[in-house]
């Protein structure tokens, strides 16, 4: 491996560069996402069959798809329908699809832990649904949905390599380009490997620190 | 219609193939990186702690790119099959040593006393009284991580593993129609993860129904 420091330091400018389009998409996608996800979870315990039934379809297609799938099928796919969206559109489009399915697991469970006597309370004290909901099961149960969603979005971060193959200069794009055109692709993928961990482990540290805060929370 | 759903068929095998060769490597290597994880000696701690975090913290796709690309431009021809194994063999690895050690941590502390205090030795204790439990305890989650490295075998196609997904895009641009083959590979994925959510939650019910309390 004849690769000097230069050669890392000259490239990082680049792959720095990379870093900022994945996070921007993983923060487009969670702003659209958990949303999304919210909508899902509330959709699936709705009282109407049919909506139930539409989210509950929505939701397990979202989760048995690869990400990588739905990717393809919303870049590659849609404009034979008449769609055509550009890469960036498409990889938040697809990712926060993927976001929304899988957090609307988690937004479920953390609403089902909010014990059914503050839902009795709330219609005992004439609160509207939209009110039960908004200031007394939302409150709680998402406040126990916090820390599985924070790991989540870990795993959303590190999705948007799959961006790749949807032609977005993102994170890994990037260092394939800079290996293509340097044939040291050994060096430019582990310096980009080493970018991805050095934001994945201090994030999932943190996680764990705010799932055992969350934890104390729980067991008072 | 059924010559295209044959065509992306054809790689179902390997996308199978892919994911049971990948979750057998981490199904028997996560045990010792499991046990080292538990170890008493700060070195071996450290290395599985340090394993685990950085092989988890690095994207499937990153790590194909670089065990097929990076080692296998210049250092060791490779065929991208077995770039794939190794590369999910390795996250496979990682993962269930983490899904065993939850499986240990649930076994409760009386369980290793009473051993002991039967006068069984340490290798007895582990493969008689531990592991058992452990098992299944593990399992329901090593079943849903199963599932998610069958997912995750989809991006063994960027490196021409002609997998699933591979076809699918193989299909879709000979045809002009993204939609209808990725449609056709996504359904595909949901009906071949259902048996195996349907399998793993009936073993999980016989194991259960074994031990009932």
């Amino acid at each position: 491996m004849d690769v000097s420091l230069d050669d890392l330091l000259s490239w990082l400018p680049d792959l720095t560069g990379g870093l900022t389009i994945s996070a921007i998409v993983t923060a487009g996608s969670l702003l659209l996402g958990i949303p999304l996800g919210l909508l899902l979870a509330l959709g699936v315990q709705a009282n109407s069959r049919l909506l139930r039934g539409f989210c509950l379809v929505m939701v397990e297609i979202g989760r048995g798809t690869p990400a990588l799938v739905l990717l393809q099928f919303i870049y590659f796919g849609l404009p034979s329908a008449g769609m055509t969206l550009t890469s960036y559109s498409a990889a938040i489009v697809a990712l926060a699809c993927n976001t929304g399915a899988y957090t609307s697991e988690i937004i479920r469970a953390g609403l089902q832990s909010v014990p059914h006597g503050q839902r009795e309370a709330a219609v005992a004290i004439g609160l509207s649904r939209l009110d039960e909901l908004r200031y007394v099961v939302l409150p709680q149960g998402l406040r126990v949905a916090v820390p599985a969603l924070l790991g989540f979005s870990i795993l959303i971060f590190q999705g948007t390599s799959l961006c790749f193959v949807s032609a977005l200069p993102e994170l890994l794009s990037r260092a394939y380009e800079i290996g293509s055109t340097t044939f040291q692709y050994f060096p430019a993928l582990l310096l980009a490997a080493c970018l991805y961990a050095v934001i994945c482990i201090p994030a999932s540290i943190l996680v764990g620190a705010v799932e055992r805060r969350a934890g104390h929370y729980a067991r008072r | 219609m059924t010559g295209d759903v044959l065509t992306i068929l054809a790689g179902l095998p390997w996308t199978l193939a892919l994911t049971a060769a990948a979750l057998a490597l981490g199904v028997v290597l996560g045990v010792p990186v499991a046990l080292a994880r538990r170890s008493r000696l700060l070195p071996v701690w450290l290395a599985a702690a340090v394993f685990i975090a950085v092989t988890r913290s690095i994207p499937p796709l990153v790590w194909l790119f670089i065990i097929f690309f990076g080692l296998g431009t210049g250092y060791i021809q490779i065929s991208p099959f077995v770039a794939a194994t190794a590369a999910f063999g390795l996250i496979a690895t990682a993962n269930m040593a983490e899904i065993y050690r939850g499986g240990l941590m649930a076994i409760q502390h009386g369980q290793w006393d009473a051993a002991e205090v039967l006068g069984l030795g340490r290798i007895h204790t582990f493969a008689d009284v531990i592991a058992p439990q452990a098992v299944r305890v593990s399992l329901p989650s090593a079943a849903s991580y199963a599932i998610g490295l069958l997912k995750d075998t989809a991006t063994a196609s960027t490196i021409g593993v002609i997998e699933l997904t591979f076809q699918a895009n193989q299909l879709a641009q000979r045809n002009f129609s993204g939609l209808y083959a990725f449609g056709i590979a996504a359904a595909i994925y949901i009906l071949v993860s259902l048996p195996v959510a349907w399998l793993a939650r009936s073993a999980d019910f016989y194991l259960r129904a074994k031990v009932a309390r």
